[in-house]
C-alpha cells in the first residue's frame, strides 16, 4: 500500500516532488516502440543517451487514446523530467498537462505546443528532401522520378514539395510523379499498396522513387529493387535494406531530437519554445554509407554539398509547404 | 437440468475461472523473469488502490458496460451482434455533430441531445444488418462484422474530408468548447464536497448504471422483454405463440445498436480527448462480447465483468509503468487469458464443479 500512497500523494501534490526524481521519460505513439521508423528512432536516441551517460529513462507504449493524458500526467506526477512525446497526436494532451505541471520540462516532436515549459521540435524535412531530390534527378536516366507519400497530410506535402524543388534545381526538365498512398492512418503501414504505386510509377518511366510513407515505404523500396530502379529511403538510414538499390535516405534525426532533449533536460539546460532542426542543425540530411557509395557519383556529391552549404548559409531558401499550404513548383 | 445452486453458477464458477486465468498469467510472468505476486499486486493496487486508479478503471468500465449490454440484449434474442465497434463508431459521429454545433451552450443541453444522437446513430447502423437478417436471412454475424469495416471507412472519410481542422495533420475534429464537456466525476464529487483525483471518469458512468437497470426492467419485467427471451429460446415456439420474428429481430437489434452507441458518449464528450478522433472505440465493441459472455447476459453480471475488464485495462497500464519488462503485448496476453478462461473454457470448470456438488449432495442424503 505504500506505493499507492506515494502515487496518490504525488498526484495530489504535483510539482512539489518534481525535483526528487529526475529520470527522463518518453512516451511512444500508438505505432509502438519498435515500428522500424519514427518511434524506434526516438527509442534509439533515448538508448544512446542512456548508454553514454549511464543514466536510465522510463518509457511507455500507448494502448489507447485515453492513455495520452494519463501517461503524460503519470510521468509528470512521478517526477520524470524531461518528458518527451513523439508525434503530432499528442498536441492537445500535452497542452493541458504542461499547464498543470509548470516545473516539468516537456518536448514534443513534429508539433508545436505553445506553453512556456514545452520544447516543440520540428524538422525542416523540405531541406533534406531538396537534397535527395537533386540526387534523384541526377541519378535518373529517363528524366522521370517518383514520390510516394504515406497519408495525405500537409507534413507529407512538405516532403514532396522540397523533393520537387530539388529535382527541378538539378534538372529543370525533370518530370516528377507524385502519389499518396491514402488519406487515413492505414496509409502508413500498407507496403503492398506502396509497392503497387511504385510499379505504376515505374510503368510511367520513373527510375528513382522517393518515399515518405513510414512502413508503407518498405514496399516502395522492395518494388524499386525488384524493378531494377533506385529507391530513396526516409527518416532512418534505409540504405542497408536493399543494398545497391537504395540511392540514399533522407535522414530525419528524431533520435537526435530525443537525445538532445534528454541531455539538456538532465543538465538543467533545457531551452523551451521552437526548436527547428534543419540542415544547419544536423536535424536532416542524406545518408552515405558503404551500401550506396557506388551509386552516388562525385558529381552528385559536389552538387548536393554545394546546395547544402547554400541552404545552411541562408543563401538558398527551400520553400516550406506548410508555411502557406502551397508549393510553387507543383 | 441445472443442479447447481445459483450462487455457484453466478459467483463460484467465474471466480474459479478468473483464478485459473491469473495462475496461467502468473506463469507467463515468471517466464519473462518477473515476480508474479508483485505483478499482481501492482495490477490490483494500480486499478483499485487509489481514487486515481478507480477513476480510470470505471472510465474504461463505463464503455464496456454499454457495449456489454448491447451484446447481452441481442443475445437474449439469440442474435450475435458483433457490430458494437461500428455502431459505437457511427454513434461517435452523431455525438460529435451535436457537440460541434452546441458546444457554445451548456452540457445540460448537450448531454440529453448527445444521448439521443448516440442512440439514433447506433441504432441506425444496427438496423441494416437487422433488416437483412429479418427479411433476407443474411446471417447477422457476417453482416454486423462487415458493417464494422464500413463504419470505420465512413468515419475516416468524413474525418479527413469534412470534419478535419484545416491544415492539421491528424484526422480528427477540433476540440469541443467547454459547453460540450460532460462533468467529470471529480467535478461532481466536488459539488458534494468530496475530493477525488482528476480522472476521465464522467457522468456517463451514472448513465451506464441507469442503462443496466433499464435493460433489466426491459428483459425481465416487460412484455417485449418476454417476447425477446421467448424468441431467443425457441423461434418456432415464439412464432406459434404469435410473436413476429421480424419485429423481435428488428427491435432487439435497434436496442442493441443504441446501447452500443451510448459508449461513444464516454469517449467523445466524456473523457479527456473531447474531440472525435480516428477509431475512437479502440476495441471496446469487441470487449463487450467478452463482457456479455462473462456476465451471462445479465445486467449485474455485465456490470461486474465490465469492471473486471476496467481493472485489467487500468491495472495493465500501471503494470507497464512500474515493470518496464512487461510490454503492452504482455498485458494483452493477460487480458486474453482471462477471456479464454472465463468465456471459452467455462465448461471446463463447470463439469468438475457439478460432479463435486452431485457427490456432496449424495453424501448428504
Amino acid at each position: 500500500m505504500k506505493l499507492t500512497h506515494i502515487i496518490a500523494g504525488a498526484v495530489a501534490a504535483f510539482g512539489a516532488a518534481t525535483a526528487a526524481l529526475a529520470d527522463p521519460a518518453i512516451i511512444y505513439d500508438l505505432g509502438g516502440k519498435f515500428d522500424k521508423s519514427f518511434n524506434e528512432a526516438a527509442f534509439n536516441g533515448a538508448t544512446k543517451w542512456a548508454e553514454e551517460t549511464g543514466g536510465s529513462f522510463d518509457d511507455f507504449e500507448m494502448q489507447n487514446e485515453a492513455q495520452r493524458e494519463q501517461a503524460l500526467r503519470r510521468f509528470a506526477a512521478r517526477g520524470s523530467n524531461p518528458i518527451v512525446v513523439t508525434g503530432f497526436a499528442f498536441g492537445d494532451a500535452l497542452a493541458s498537462v504542461a499547464a498543470e505541471f509548470p516545473d516539468t520540462n516537456f518536448a514534443i516532436i513534429d508539433m508545436v505546443v505553445d506553453q512556456p515549459n514545452v520544447r516543440s521540435v520540428v524538422f525542416n524535412e523540405h531541406e533534406g528532401s531538396y537534397l535527395v531530390g537533386m540526387m534523384a534527378a541526377m541519378a535518373s536516366k529517363s528524366g522521370t522520378v517518383g514520390f510516394v507519400g504515406g497519408m495525405d497530410i500537409p507534413l507529407i506535402s512538405k516532403f514532396a514539395c522540397g523533393y520537387v524543388q530539388g529535382a527541378k534545381a538539378a534538372n529543370a526538365d525533370v518530370n516528377v510523379l507524385q502519389n499518396m498512398t491514402g488519406s487515413d492512418p492505414s496509409a502508413w503501414n500498407d507496403p503492398v499498396k506502396g509497392g503497387e504505386i511504385t510499379k505504376a510509377q515505374v510503368d510511367q518511366g520513373a527510375d528513382v522513387v522517393y518515399h515518405a510513407a513510414g512502413g508503407t515505404g518498405r514496399g516502395v523500396l522492395q518494388a524499386a529493387a525488384d524493378a531494377g530502379i533506385l529507391g530513396i529511403g526516409v527518416d532512418s538510414n534505409q540504405n542497408h535494406l536493399f543494398p545497391g538499390s537504395v540511392l540514399t535516405s533522407m535522414l530525419k534525426r528524431v533520435d537526435v531530437a530525443v537525445y538532445n532533449a534528454f541531455t539538456d533536460g538532465t543538465s538543467d539546460n533545457f531551452e523551451t519554445g521552437f526548436n527547428i532542426l534543419g540542415l544547419k542543425e544536423g536535424g536532416v540530411g542524406y545518408a552515405l554509407d558503404e551500401n550506396n557509395e557506388s551509386l552516388v557519383s562525385a558529381e552528385m556529391l559536389d552538387a548536393v554539398n554545394a546546395a547544402a552549404e547554400k541552404i545552411k548559409s541562408g543563401e538558398l531558401a527551400v520553400h516550406d509547404y506548410t508555411s502557406d499550404s502551397a508549393c510553387p513548383v507543383m | 437440468m441445472n443442479v447447481l445452486p445459483k450462487w455457484v453458477d453466478i459467483i463460484l464458477i467465474p471466480l474459479i475461472n478468473l483464478l485459473l486465468a491469473l495462475i496461467v498469467a502468473g506463469i507467463v510472468v515468471i517466464f519473462i523473469g518477473e515476480n508474479p505476486v508483485e505483478a499482481m499486486r501492482l495490477l490490483i493496487v494500480g486499478a483499485l488502490g487509489s481514487s486515481y486508479g478507480i477513476g480510470f478503471t470505471l472510465f474504461y468500465a463505463t464503455s464496456f458496460v454499454f457495449t456489454g449490454l448491447a451484446v447481452a440484449v441481442a443475445f437474449h434474442a439469440s442474435l450475435f451482434n458483433i457490430g458494437g465497434e461500428g455502431q459505437a463508431g457511427i454513434a461517435g459521429l452523431g455525438v460529435a455533430i451535436v457537440a460541434l454545433n452546441l458546444d457554445h451552450t451548456h452540457w445540460l443541453l448537450v448531454f440529453p441531445l448527445a444521448i439521443i444522437a448516440a442512440a439514433l446513430f447506433g441504432a441506425a447502423w444496427a438496423a441494416i444488418p437487422a433488416y437483412l437478417q429479418a427479411k433476407r436471412g443474411s446471417h447477422i454475424v457476417i453482416t454486423t462484422i462487415m458493417f464494422n469495416y464500413i463504419a470505420s471507412a465512413l468515419l475516416i472519410y468524413l474525418l479527413v474530408n469534412q470534419l478535419k481542422v484545416e491544415g492539421a495533420m491528424a484526422p480528427e475534429t477540433r476540440r469541443f468548447a467547454e459547453g460540450a464537456h460532460l462533468p467529470f466525476m471529480h467535478e461532481m464529487m466536488g459539488w458534494i464536497g468530496l475530493s477525488m483525483t482528476k480522472t476521465p471518469m464522467n457522468i456517463s458512468f451514472i448513465w451506464a448504471l441507469m442503462c443496466c437497470v433499464g435493460v433489466w426492467l426491459l428483459i425481465w419485467r416487460t412484455r417485449l422483454g418476454y417476447e425477446i427471451r421467448a424468441f431467443g429460446q425457441s423461434e418456432p415456439a415464439a412464432r406459434y405463440a404469435g410473436i413476429s420474428p421480424t419485429k423481435i429481430i428488428m427491435i432487439a437489434m435497434l436496442i442493441s445498436g443504441a446501447l452500443a452507441g451510448m459508449m461513444a458518449l464516454n469517449v467523445v464528450v466524456g473523457g479527456f480527448s473531447q474531440k472525435l478522433v480516428n477509431d475512437p472505440i479502440q476495441g471496446a465493441g469487441f470487449v463487450g462480447i467478452a463482457v456479455a459472455l462473462m456476465g451471462r447476459s445479465h445486467p449485474v453480471g455485465v456490470l461486474l465483468a465490465a469492471i473486471l475488464f476496467g481493472v485489467l485495462y487500468q491495472g495493465g497500464a500501471e503494470l507497464a509503468f512500474e515493470m518496464p519488462s512487461i510490454s503492452r503485448e504482455m498485458i494483452l496476453v493477460i487480458q486474453a487469458l482471462v477471456i479464454l478462461f472465463t468465456g471459452a473454457l467455462e465448461n471446463m470448470v463447470r463439469g468438475p464443479v457439478t460432479r463435486l456438488f452431485l457427490s456432496l449432495r449424495r453424501g448428504a442424503i
